[in-house]
């Protein structure tokens, strides 16, 4: 069964190369324009992760060259019961999740407004669009000693005004402090995918159920967020895929203190100030593997959308 | 009743715009201040302005001098940017105006290649330009952002090239022009403003990029970001001159941004929204 339906696949392709060489020479001049990018890519990206995951197998520590050996999974065993490790990876989720949710509600919130025609729509888009053009590593500074200093922030001289409390915010809420940063940083970019999304919608439709007596909030719940649900995903897993590997606020507002080490500190630390080669490339590993389930459904939500405008045009 | 009903939103929404950009407005505002302004509480909004803050983070009056960070910022950028454009354009070409077999598979291959986080490859990459004599050289940034961008520029030119009309190529071919002509001549000119979007985008990223600095930099190769990492710890009286360096580092990114606004949101989806 199995040969009689591999035989004449296999056959095919030879045919063709002896009787149309043309038609392959074609094919490899279809493609060269592709290659170099393809190649490049391959070679700077795949070939590193290799790399690591081989690494990740080994008890190597830097300081120590000729102590290298196989050691199995034995890294992973240490990257999934050690405490700072696994208090790290929850630090991770914590923080993506807050993060991505929070931004997710304030933008939709934001483009809901943004949609609708009033003066100066323009200027205040522009507004909005600004934090997230700001350097991550100064939007960090500037939330870090501008706004959080406990003796003379933005935060504690408003609060001054109004006879309110003194708090110092990075050391009594840490994670807060660095989420907070990061939604400010974020609402922007959910504000313009969500934006872009309500702009697509079909405004006759919209104008029929209005016709027919719906409310402002039955046209929300029933033809506008459906229709927004597949922006809402993108800008949650796109969100996601940032957020996760977020470096910048940590390193500058906390510099992982504090119980805000996420995955991306704790790696960048294993290996550059601990110098263990093996331990951090098992962590990178798991990064990867955490990664790749958000990136699944990443892809497919891409791809839906992808599809969806391929279709219209 | 009515007339507020109708200005409520845009009402609201010039509130939200502004409480979103006063951190940024309380930051230029500060950069201006004296030391001893800049750190008072409640906040002086009303003191003299200066250009001290700006004197001390470009080091006139001793100090270490921004200007390699910037430049080498720069370099890594413009030149990363360049190589983006290179690769991807006919890259884009291959994968919409004459796409290969299964295009769409090789697209997203290059948009699964965005998802595998930095830290992963990060080790190996660093024992390697250890070990072949490359570490705080900025070319290998040169590289290793271009591998960053790459994934984005392919898509976003995808999208825009698609756009491009196929008579008028084939219009060119039947006149005999060899593809690098046509890509050049007839396909670069048409899709101009979104080859600009994709360029300014891909400049974005670079300009803003942290973590590869930090590990594979030193002394001379050092980025603006990393420059910025000496603010981290306190330095006495330092705001107005952190919120200066804080400026003036965004500038080049706030610019790129504004003026590609309108594609902001094609580039930052992977294309995927229009």
């Amino acid at each position: 069964m199995t040969a009689t339906t591999t035989a004449p696949r296999a056959a095919t392709p030879v045919r063709t190369t002896e009787d149309r060489p043309h038609a392959r020479l074609r094919a490899w001049a279809t493609r060269a324009p592709l290659l170099p990018a393809l190649v490049f890519m391959i070679t700077v990206t795949q070939l590193p992760f290799v790399a690591t995951l081989v690494i990740s197998f080994f008890d190597w520590n830097s300081l120590y060259p000729d102590a290298r050996s196989f050691a199995g999974l034995a890294n992973y065993g240490e990257v999934l019961t050690d405490p700072d490790l696994r208090r790290s990876v929850w630090t991770t989720v914590l923080l993506t999740v807050a993060v991505v949710l929070a931004s997710l509600v304030l933008g939709l919130l934001l483009a809901l407004l943004l949609d609708r025609r009033f003066r100066g729509r323009g200027l205040v888009r522009t507004l909005l669009i600004a934090p997230f053009l700001v350097v991550p590593v100064a939007a960090a500074l500037l939330w870090k000693h501008v706004l959080y200093n406990p003796e003379y922030g933005l935060f504690n001289g408003l609060l001054h005004y109004v006879g309110g409390p003194q708090p110092d915010w990075i050391s009594e809420t840490p994670l807060l402090a660095v989420e907070a940063s990061l939604v400010w940083q974020w609402t922007p970019f959910m504000m313009l995918i969500l934006l872009a999304g309500l702009q697509s919608r079909d405004h006759q439709q919209i104008e029929a159920a209005r016709v027919d007596g719906a409310s402002d909030w039955q046209i929300f719940r029933h033809l506008t967020l459906p229709h927004l649900r597949r922006y809402l995903e993108l800008g949650a897993l796109l969100g996601s895929i940032y957020i996760v590997q977020n470096f910048d606020a940590v390193f500058t507002i906390t510099s992982g203190g504090l119980g805000t080490a996420n995955l991306p500190y704790t790696v960048y630390q294993t290996f550059y100030q601990a110098h263990e080669n093996g331990l951090a490339s098992a962590a990178g590993v798991l990064v990867v593997i955490g990664s790749i389930i958000i990136a699944t459904f990443a892809l497919r939500v891409v791809s839906s959308l992808f599809r969806e405008e391929a279709g219209r045009s | 009743m009515n007339v507020l009903r109708r200005k409520a939103p845009g009402l609201l929404a010039w509130f939200a715009g502004i409480v979103f950009f006063l951190p940024i407005a309380w930051m230029a505002l500060t950069s201006f201040h004296s030391e001893s302004d800049a750190a008072t509480n409640p906040p002086s909004f009303a003191a003299a302005l200066t250009l001290d803050g700006y004197r001390e983070f470009f080091g006139v009056d001793g100090g270490a001098s921004p200007w390699p960070a910037l430049i080498n910022s720069t370099v890594a950028s413009l030149a990363s940017t360049l190589l983006v454009l290179l690769l991807a354009f006919p890259a884009a070409y291959a994968l919409s105006i004459r796409p290969v077999r299964k295009w769409t598979d090789v697209l997203f291959f290059f948009l699964s290649t965005k998802m595998l986080p930095v830290v992963a490859g990060l080790l190996p990459i660093y024992l390697f330009a250890k070990n072949a004599g490359l570490l705080d050289n900025i070319w290998l940034l040169v590289v290793l952002y271009t591998s960053m961008n790459l994934p984005i520029a392919v898509w976003m030119m995808q999208s825009f090239l698609a756009e491009v009309p196929v008579a008028v190529i084939e219009a060119a071919q039947l006149d005999g022009a060899r593809l690098p002509t046509v890509l050049a001549r007839v396909v670069a000119p048409i899709a101009a403003p979104g080859i600009a979007a994709t360029a300014l985008i891909c400049f974005i990223f670079s300009w803003n990029e942290l973590l590869f600095a930090r590990v594979l930099t030193g002394v001379v190769a050092e980025t603006a970001p990393v420059f910025l990492t000496g603010f981290i710890t306190s330095q006495g009286l330092f705001l107005a001159k952190v919120c200066a360096a804080s400026l003036v580092i965004s500038l080049p990114v706030l610019a790129a941004g504004f003026a590609a606004q309108d594609k902001l949101v094609q580039g930052l989806s992977l294309g995927a929204v229009k």
